[in-house]
Parts: C-alpha cells; sequence; structure tokens
C-alpha cells in the first residue's frame, strides 16, 4: 500500500514524512516539552477524574463567566507561545553580526516573526479583550448572560480553533514567511508555496468566524439587555468602550475575510487579484487589509481605556471625571479610525495630498485620545489614590501611553514617516502602544476583576514585582528599538552587518528577559494566590469598594448572576446604591429562566479544525468529509429544542441564603 | 512612587549617555538636503508635542504622589467629575497643537513630496536654472538592487553613485515582489513595486559612502539586500563612470534575465552598456521574450478589450508562476509539499560562490529548465547554448 503514490497522495494530500521538522533540533525540543506538558496535564485530568467536570461545566458552558475566563486562559496560554518567539528573536538579533549568522536562518527566523505578530494580535490580545467583555459587560449592564449564550460558546470554540490550527504549523509543516499582514505578492503561490500562507489564511479565517458573532452577539447584549433604568448615557465606560469595540469588530472583520478570501482564491483556484500576472493589483491587497487592520488597533484599546476608566474611577475613590466627554472621545475615535488606514503605506507613492489628508486624520484622533488622559488625571485629582496592583498598571500605562502617543503623532507626519517607516523606530512605536496601552490595560483587568472571577484576590507582593519587571522590562527592551530606528536600522533583519549596532541590541534582548521575569511573576502570582486562597478570599463581593453593578452580586456570581434584576438610576450604579443604603432582597425569589449548556460549538470547532487542515494539506476526503460533517452538526443542532431550563426559587433562595450567612460574617 | 520612577530614568539615561556619544544617527543628521529636512520635521513635531506632553506627564507624576492616600492633607472630593472650563480647555490644547502640526503637515507634505522635482539644493542654494538632474532608474531585483544611468548609458548592481549637489530623479520598480528603497543619509524611503513605477527625488550635499537597502521584507534573502551610495565630487563621479564604462560588459536582455535569479550577496557588478528599452521592459514585466507588456494589456483594455482573443494572451500575461515551474524556489527543512529534497542544515542559503566572476553560470547550469526545456517558457533559455560573459568583479 505504501508504495501507491496515487493512493498516499489521495490519503495524505500533500503532506508527507518531511513535513515534520525532525530535522531542527529548536523544533525537536520545543515539540518534547509540549508532548511531555500535554501529556503531564491529560494524566493529571484523568488523575483527579476532571473529565467529566471539564466536559459538563466548561467546555459545553453557554455561561458568558466561564467563556470569558476559557478565553482568557486561552490568551494567557497563546502569550507564552507568542513571547518566546520574540524571546527567539531578540536572541538572534543580539548575536547575528558580521560573521555569525545567528542561530536561526533565514526561512526559520521569518516564520518566527510571522508567527509571533498574528499571535500576539489574533491569539493573545483579541481573546483576552473578547474574554473580559465576555466576563464583564453582562455583569456591569444587570443582565444574567449575553443575547445568543450558545453563539458565544460556539465564538469561543472558533477562535480556540484557529489558535490551533496556527499551532499545529509548528510541528507540521511550516508557518508562513511573510510578515504578519501577509503582503502579496510575497505571499501569493508564486513566491510562497507550501502550507505556510495557507495555515495562515485558514487559521485566521476559522478564528475570525468566532470573532465576528462574537461582536454581533455583544452589541445585541448590550444594546438590549440593560438593566431597567441604564439608559446608554448611564453605561459604565467599560461598557461604553466594549459597544464601541464590536461595533469596529462587526465593520471590519469582514473586510478581513473577504481580503483573506481573495488572496486564498490566487492561491487555490489560480485567480489574480492581488498577483503580477493579468493585470492583478498586490496594492489593492495592503490598502484593503489596512482598512481592517488600523481599526483592530482600536479594537483592541477601546476596552483597554475602558479598563483604565473603571479602575481609576475605583482606586481614586471618586467618580471618573468627565464622563460624558469620555464617551464622546470613545465615539470619535471609533468613526476616526476608519479615516486613517493610508498612514500605514505613505511610502506607497499616493498623491501629496492623498498622504497629507491621512496624516492629519491620524493627528486628529490624538486628541479625543489626549482629552481621556486628561479625565484620567482629573479622576485622580482631588482622590484619595489607592496603590493596588491594577492602579499601578493603570499610572505605569498613563506615562508610557504618552510616550507612545507622542511617537505616533511623528509617524503620521509624511515626509518624517518616510525616513522612519518600517524602521525599528516604527516597531518600538507599536510596542509602546500596544503593550503600554493594551497590555497594561489587560493585567490591570486580571488583577482588577480576578476576585470577582473566583472569590479570592491575587496576590499583591508578586503583582507588584511582575508590574515592575514588566515596565522596566519594557523600557530596556524597546527604548534601544527607538535608538536604532533614529540610526535607520530596519525591521526584520535576520542578519546585520554593521556591528557597532550590537551593544543596542544586546539592551533590547535583556529587556526582552526583564518581560520574561515579568510573566514569570504573573504566573507565579496566580499559584501562590491558589494557595494562599483562603487568606485573600473575599466574601464581601466587593472587594475594592467598586462602582459598578459587578460588585453588587456575589464573588464569584451565581449563575445567574442576579436574583433580581437591578434598577438603575445613575451611572456608577453600585455605588449609588450604596450611598442610598441598598438592601439585598433576601425573599421573593422567583424560578430563573437559563440557558442550557450544550457540546454543539465544541464538535463545530472541532470539524472545523479538519476542514481546515484538509484545506492546507489538499487532503480533499477530509474536507468533504468534515464540510459535510459540519452542516450536518449545525442542522442537527437546530432540532434541540431542549435549549433552556429554570434554577427553581428554592435553589436560588438557598444560594442567596448562603450569601446571607457569609456577609453577616464579615460585619 | 513617581520618584523612584524618576530614578530610575535618570540612571538609565546616565547609563546610556557613553554609548549615544558613539553612534552614527544617521537619521538625525543626514547629509541630504531632503532628509535634512524630513529630519527638521520629526524635530518640529517632537517640540510642538512635548509642550503638552511635558505637562502631562508632570500632571501624572504630582497627582498620583499628591493624591496618595496616606497623604490625608490633600482634599478629597469624591463627588466632583465634570467642570465645563476645564473640559474646554482639555478638548482645545490637543486641538491648538493639531490644528499647528495639521499645517506644517499639509505644507511639508506637498513640499517634500517625493514625485515633486527638488527646488533647492540645500537651505541657502536654490537649483541652479542650467542644472542638469542626474536620472538613475533603480530595480529592485531578489535580492539586489539595479541601478540603470540612462543618460550615461551604464548600469551598476548593488553600486550607487551621485554627484553632490546635482538633484537626482529616481525612478524605481521592482521585479516580483514589493522592496522599500532606502538611504537615510540622502531621502527617505519609496516602495518598489512590481509593475509600477515610483520616484523619488533628492539631493546629496556630502561627499561620502553611505548605506542604501530595501526597507520592506522581500523574502529570504532580504537581510542582505543592501548597497553601497558614493556621494562624490564632480570629478570624481565622472572618474567613476569612465570606470565603469573601461570595466564593465553590457547588460543585454540575456545578462539581465540571468541577474535576475533569486540570488544573495551579490557582488557589485558594472555594465558599460545597457540595453536602452531593457528598464522600461522590467517595468512592464516584459523583460522576458514571450511576454507581453503590461502598458501593452493596458492599451488593448483601454480599446475595450480585446474578446475572445483576449485568451491568447493569456500565457503572455502570466508573469509570476516562472520561478515554481522552474523549482527555483527556496527549498528548506520546513519547507514541504515542493516535491523538492530538503537541504540539510549545514549548506547555507546563499547562492553567492567563490568564482565571483561568473557568479550565474553555476545558476544556469542546476536550473531543471535548462535540461528538460519547458513549454511555458521558451524564449530565455536560448541564453544556454552562449555561457554569461565574464564579469568583472570589484569589490572596491
Amino acid at each position: 500500500m505504501f508504495s501507491n503514490p496515487d493512493l498516499l497522495k489521495f490519503i495524505f494530500g500533500r503532506l508527507t514524512l518531511e513535513a515534520i521538522p525532525y530535522h531542527e533540533p529548536i523544533l525537536i525540543i520545543t515539540f518534547i516539552g509540549v508532548a511531555i506538558g500535554g501529556l503531564a496535564l491529560l494524566g493529571a485530568i484523568t488523575y483527579f477524574k476532571f473529565w467529566g467536570p471539564l466536559w459538563r461545566d466548561w467546555i459545553t458552558s453557554v455561561d458568558h463567566k466561564k467563556i470569558g475566563i476559557m478565553y482568557i486562559i486561552l490568551a494567557i496560554i497563546m502569550l507564552l507561545r507568542g513571547f518566546s518567539d520574540a524571546l527567539l528573536m531578540r536572541a538572534q538579533q543580539a548575536i547575528a553580526f558580521g560573521d555569525n549568522e545567528g542561530f536561526l536562518p533565514p526561512h526559520h527566523y521569518d516564520q518566527i516573526f510571522t508567527a509571533h505578530g498574528v499571535i500576539m494580535i489574533f491569539f493573545v490580545a483579541m481573546p483576552f479583550v473578547t474574554g473580559f467583555m465576555n466576563f464583564v459587560v453582562p455583569l456591569q449592564i444587570g443582565a444574567r448572560d449575553v443575547s445568543f449564550p450558545f453563539l458565544n460558546n460556539f465564538s469561543f470554540w472558533m477562535t480556540t480553533a484557529g489558535a490551533i490550527i496556527i499551532m499545529l504549523s509548528l510541528f507540521i509543516g511550516e508557518f508562513a514567511r511573510t510578515g504578519w499582514l501577509a503582503y502579496p505578492p510575497l505571499s501569493g503561490a508564486a513566491y510562497t508555496p507550501g502550507v505556510g500562507v495557507d495555515y495562515y489564511l485558514w487559521g485566521l479565517q476559522v478564528a475570525g468566524v468566532g470573532t465576528t458573532l462574537s461582536g454581533i452577539n455583544l452589541i445585541a447584549t448590550i444594546v438590549k439587555m440593560r438593566a431597567p433604568g441604564m439608559t446608554f448615557m448611564k453605561m459604565p465606560i467599560f461598557t461604553w468602550t466594549s459597544l464601541c469595540t464590536n461595533i469596529l469588530i462587526v465593520a471590519t472583520f469582514p473586510i478581513l475575510t473577504a481580503t483573506l478570501a481573495l488572496l486564498t482564491l490566487d492561491r487555490y483556484v489560480g485567480t489574480n487579484f492581488f498577483t503580477n500576472d493579468l493585470g492583478g493589483n498586490p496594492m489593492m491587497y495592503v490598502n484593503l487589509i489596512w482598512i481592517w487592520g488600523h481599526p483592530e488597533v482600536y479594537i483592541l484599546v477601546l476596552p483597554a481605556f475602558g479598563i483604565f476608566s473603571e479602575v481609576v474611577a475605583t482606586f481614586s475613590g471618586k467618580r471618573l471625571f468627565g464622563y460624558a466627554s469620555m464617551v464622546y472621545a470613545t465615539c470619535v475615535i471609533m468613526i476616526l479610525s476608519y479615516l486613517v488606514w493610508l498612514h500605514h503605506f505613505f511610502t506607497m507613492g499616493s498623491g501629496a495630498s492623498v498622504n497629507a489628508f491621512f496624516g492629519i486624520t491620524t493627528m486628529i484622533i490624538s486628541i479625543p485620545t489626549g482629552a481621556k488622559m486628561f479625565n484620567w488625571l482629573f479622576t485622580m485629582y482631588r482622590g484619595r489614590i489607592t496603590y493596588d496592583v491594577p492602579m499601578l498598571w493603570t499610572v505605569g500605562f498613563m506615562v508610557t501611553f504618552v510616550i507612545g502617543g507622542m511617537t505616533g503623532v511623528m509617524l503620521a507626519v509624511p515626509p518624517a514617516d518616510f525616513v522612519l517607516h518600517n524602521s525599528l523606530f516604527l516597531i518600538a512605536h507599536f510596542h509602546n502602544v500596544i503593550i503600554g496601552g493594551v497590555l497594561f490595560g489587560l493585567l490591570a483587568g486580571v488583577n482588577y476583576w480576578f476576585p470577582k472571577a473566583f472569590g479570592f484576590k491575587l496576590d499583591a507582593f508578586w503583582g507588584k514585582l511582575s508590574f515592575w519587571f514588566w515596565l522596566i522590562g519594557f523600557y530596556v527592551a524597546f527604548m534601544p528599538l527607538y535608538v536604532l530606528g533614529l540610526m535607520g536600522v530596519t525591521r526584520r533583519l535576520q542578519h546585520i552587518e554593521d556591528p557597532s549596532l550590537q551593544i543596542w541590541f544586546v539592551i533590547a534582548a535583556i529587556g526582552a528577559v526583564l518581560i520574561a521575569c515579568g510573566i514569570a511573576c504573573f504566573i507565579i502570582q496566580l499559584v501562590v494566590s491558589f494557595i494562599r486562597r483562603e487568606e485573600l478570599r473575599d466574601a464581601t463581593g466587593d472587594p475594592w469598594n467598586g462602582r459598578t453593578l459587578e460588585w453588587s452580586t456575589s464573588s464569584p456570581p451565581p449563575d445567574y448572576n442576579f436574583a433580581f434584576t437591578p434598577v438603575v438610576h445613575d451611572h456608577d450604579s453600585w455605588y449609588d446604591m450604596k450611598n442610598r443604603g441598598y438592601s439585598r432582597p433576601l425573599q421573593g425569589f422567583k424560578p430563573i429562566h437559563m440557558p442550557k449548556n450544550t457540546g454543539t460549538g465544541a464538535i463545530l470547532s472541532g470539524l472545523s479544525i479538519a476542514l481546515a487542515f484538509g484545506l492546507i494539506w489538499y487532503i480533499w476526503w477530509m474536507v468533504a468529509v468534515s464540510f459535510v460533517a459540519i452542516l450536518a452538526v449545525a442542522i442537527g443542532h437546530t432540532f434541540n429544542y431542549k435549549r433552556d431550563f429554570y434554577i427553581p426559587a428554592a435553589d436560588v433562595s438557598a444560594e442567596e441564603e448562603r450569601r446571607t450567612e457569609l456577609l453577616a460574617k464579615q460585619v | 512612587m513617581s520618584l523612584m520612577l524618576k530614578r530610575l530614568f535618570q540612571v538609565f539615561i546616565v547609563a546610556l549617555l557613553p554609548l549615544l556619544a558613539g553612534c552614527d544617527f544617521v537619521v538625525m543628521s543626514p547629509s541630504g538636503d531632503i532628509a535634512a529636512q524630513q529630519r527638521d520635521l520629526i524635530v518640529v513635531s517632537t517640540v510642538l508635542m512635548l509642550l503638552i506632553i511635558i505637562p502631562v506627564l508632570f500632571l501624572i507624576f504630582y497627582f498620583a504622589w499628591h493624591y496618595r492616600r496616606t497623604n490625608t492633607a490633600a482634599t478629597y472630593d469624591p463627588e466632583w467629575h465634570h467642570s465645563t472650563r476645564l473640559e474646554v480647555v482639555i478638548w482645545s490644547a490637543p486641538l491648538a497643537i493639531i490644528i499647528a502640526l495639521g499645517a506644517v503637515t499639509w505644507i511639508s507634505t506637498h513640499k517634500l513630496d517625493p514625485y515633486r522635482p527638488l527646488d533647492r539644493l540645500d537651505a541657502d542654494r536654490p537649483v541652479p536654472a542650467d542644472a542638469k538632474p542626474l536620472t538613475v532608474e533603480v530595480v529592485a531585483l531578489d535580492w539586489k538592487w539595479l541601478f540603470f544611468y540612462p543618460d550615461l548609458g551604464i548600469a551598476t548592481v548593488n553600486e550607487l553613485a551621485a554627484p553632490v549637489d546635482v538633484p537626482i530623479n529616481f525612478k524605481l520598480t521592482a521585479t516580483s515582489v514589493m522592496n522599500s528603497f532606502y538611504i537615510p543619509a540622502l531621502a527617505g524611503q519609496i516602495y518598489a513595486m512590481p509593475g509600477m513605477e515610483t520616484k523619488l527625488h533628492a539631493v546629496i550635499n556630502k561627499e561620502g559612502e553611505y548605506k542604501g537597502f530595501s526597507a520592506n521584507y522581500s523574502g529570504l534573502g532580504f537581510s542582505n539586500m543592501y548597497f553601497k551610495f558614493h556621494g562624490m565630487t564632480q570629478q570624481g563621479f565622472d572618474d567613476w563612470v569612465a570606470r565603469v564604462k573601461t570595466q564593465g560588459t553590457a547588460l543585454n536582455r540575456d545578462a539581465y534575465l540571468r541577474l535576475e535569479k533569486p540570488s544573495e550577496k551579490e557582488p557589485v557588478r558594472y555594465y558599460a552598456s545597457a540595453d536602452k528599452d531593457l528598464y522600461k521592459s522590467i517595468l512592464n514585466l516584459c523583460a522576458q521574450p514571450g511576454k507581453m507588456c503590461t502598458d501593452e494589456m493596458m492599451h488593448i483594455d483601454r480599446m475595450g478589450g480585446a474578446g475572445k482573443e483576449s485568451l491568447e494572451n493569456r500565457e503572455k500575461l502570466e508573469y509570476d508562476n516562472r520561478r515554481v515551474e522552474k523549482g527555483e524556489m527556496t527549498n528548506s527543512p520546513t519547507f514541504p509539499a515542493s516535491g523538492e529534497p530538503s537541504r540539510s542544515p549545514e549548506e547555507p542559503n546563499k547562492t553567492v560562490n567563490d568564482n565571483g566572476g561568473q557568479p550565474m553560470q553555476h545558476d544556469m547550469n542546476n536550473m531543471p529548465g535548462m535540461q528538460h526545456g519547458e513549454p511555458s517558457a521558451p524564449a530565455p533559455d536560448s541564453g544556454s547554448s552562449n555561457p554569461a560573459p565574464t564579469q568583472l568583479n570589484n569589490n572596491n
């Protein structure tokens, strides 16, 4: 049978033994590590008999809180992968000078910087942000779940499927060597044949399904499911930023899907949208991808702004300054983010008026962003600031982001961009805003909402250590890149000719190591907090003296979030309720209508991985089988009528009784 | 805490000072007037923004310190959340700066438009009325740079020269994928794209040897895609041209098609003469015989298209796929599904060979297309019968 090439080709498509990178020591070691870790994990799950609860309570869960937590776990796992790539890049660039070729040949190094960008944006920042929106938004608006709970579960599993597809490329075949946006014609079939770009395309398409659907879901939730009395102008700022982010997602991700689909057609069926052949136009791809790509930046940063707004008000013990102008600033940023995409390629040779237009629109974004910065600042003014870990991240963010914003405006001046574009200055700038803005915000959010999710606070010592490592590590890693950019050093170099530059790359590598320590401290913080959970336990449900509705319920919140839907009179509703001497209702509970768990999302996600794998490796039977199976499962799911159930009043009553006892013990 | 941060910053800056002193900040101290004006813009925009950034940074540290919980002397006003006067200021202060910067941007973007011919040599000297600009046609190849001097009839690979204080008109294109042409000392970068032409006008004001490179990732050989740019006196430039003419060979279509094959770390090459229409056909993707030029295609389209007959043009309009068909792509250990054997890690991924005199011949013999005579790409193989002419290898 193995001697029949046609049969082999039918069964395995273009997948051969050659595709397994057993001749790459780095990958072998990684694989052994992953295999041992994975086996240990599976063994532990089996040993603790956790398979049943894992399936019933997590994988099939439609509870927005659990899905939110799973999103964040996915993001943290992928952060480790994306950051390993970063360490490899920094190590390579710190040694590959003159005659030294370093330890990564171009074909490997180029995959690594592509994977780093793709993973950090699509599979770290995106799930992290989506996870927070999932967990927090329904609680903040006094809802019991999102509008479409099953869709939420399905979205999560599609995002995970995308991540798995990208991860598969590490051990089977290769990843794209094109840079994270895969510009054609380099990413076309003519210049990058093989499976790398196909992994990229299908991974993003599958994850994109999840992202788009989750965007629709959250918009519906925010628009339709707010507690009575919560008008738009009484919504918490995080919910506002989530709304704007999801509008951006729904408006822009279809552009990404369409653009990648056109490139896919070029690669699979020989169309010529973005080839040099037959009048194709690669530059159209660059335009299209950035029409998605620039709003994407704001998709990531707006929720982070929301987190900072919540944190700064809570830890200053004060109402947010300028609520209305904060809301308007967010909306203005949302709209303007569509009008700036061309600033990513001023150097393409558009006319001066076009370049100037996009340069100026870009600068205009800094006005609402500046207004936000002042709002946070004046929230601190006349406040009483407690420096818990979330607030440290917030102050760290304000300082760092101001610098990143300044370098961003420099890049927005087209003639200045001509000398800085594609240089390490640009790299330093966007890491400055993405680490200093998005990531600091997400880590502030983890420390802020962790007690809500799990009922105990995170250990402050390791949290502070992590913060300082991150902050200092960031400056040590990226200030040298600003300097190198001003020396005219460009990005994505696998090998650098001029040995006098080495010292700067060595400093940057030290910075990366410091950040690695920050990540390690964060992991240790999670472990230590789990071990010390009884000491750190928070029974009140409101450990920070919070201001928004999520702090009014217990920690962790019951499945139904709120026994009675709260009624809202002011923004900062929970603060308002506390001020007016709100007392918890203790009786009169009614049965609560809830959605039922379902495994369909996970099954569809598994089938999507098979479909994508078949498409990547040209295993057409697998494509056909999994495609039919996806349709069958999706249609079958529509016949599932057992989608909801009632939590009996007695159960609600018992649950609330327990909380009353806990609260009584506190006083 | 703010003190601690400041202290850290000071330590950081002081530790870096000796490093900074020894460095070549080419972007901040360029040698060409365009780059100098671009540098000035960086400085102007930075200063304008510092007007607002410095007070903000100061306020962050001051508020963070002053309103800490332990400082009970500070006013605490938990309900204070609105001040129309303050809101007007926080929106209008950035607005004022952006209006100023926007005006600077609009003017400078038009003045420094790379397509706009120069009107000055530097801050004090306008371009003399009788100045004759030097035209250079730049082609980004995989992974080297080809420069045509149409006025002088010569061409070079990976070496560019120009006399000081003479305006240079660059026209740029590429053969396969997008690159970015960047000489930091001379002027800002501009993309070089296949089938398209971009323009760049610049002038070099100081003699010297400068770095030029591709600033846009273009594949495996990207890191080595750099060249030297020489700013020379008029006399020095004339000598250089004379040297190219005496030492160089002829760049005809065959020689170009051999040169065009992907290679890395190409040595400098001189061509004493270059086919007149070669750049134009490269730009129109029809340097390879048998291909239809894109301008011709566009002309046909403009006239309403060729109807069903255009089917016959299809093969003539396929420029990209030749590389895959001939197995010229670079394979690698993690490069499956190409039907090629994977390469052992020991063999470096370079096509530079030691007999620098005739680098391309080695390639020619290894081309599968040579042996089998691919029907889809008929013409260029004719070069196989006559070996590549000897190239002079000037590693100066």
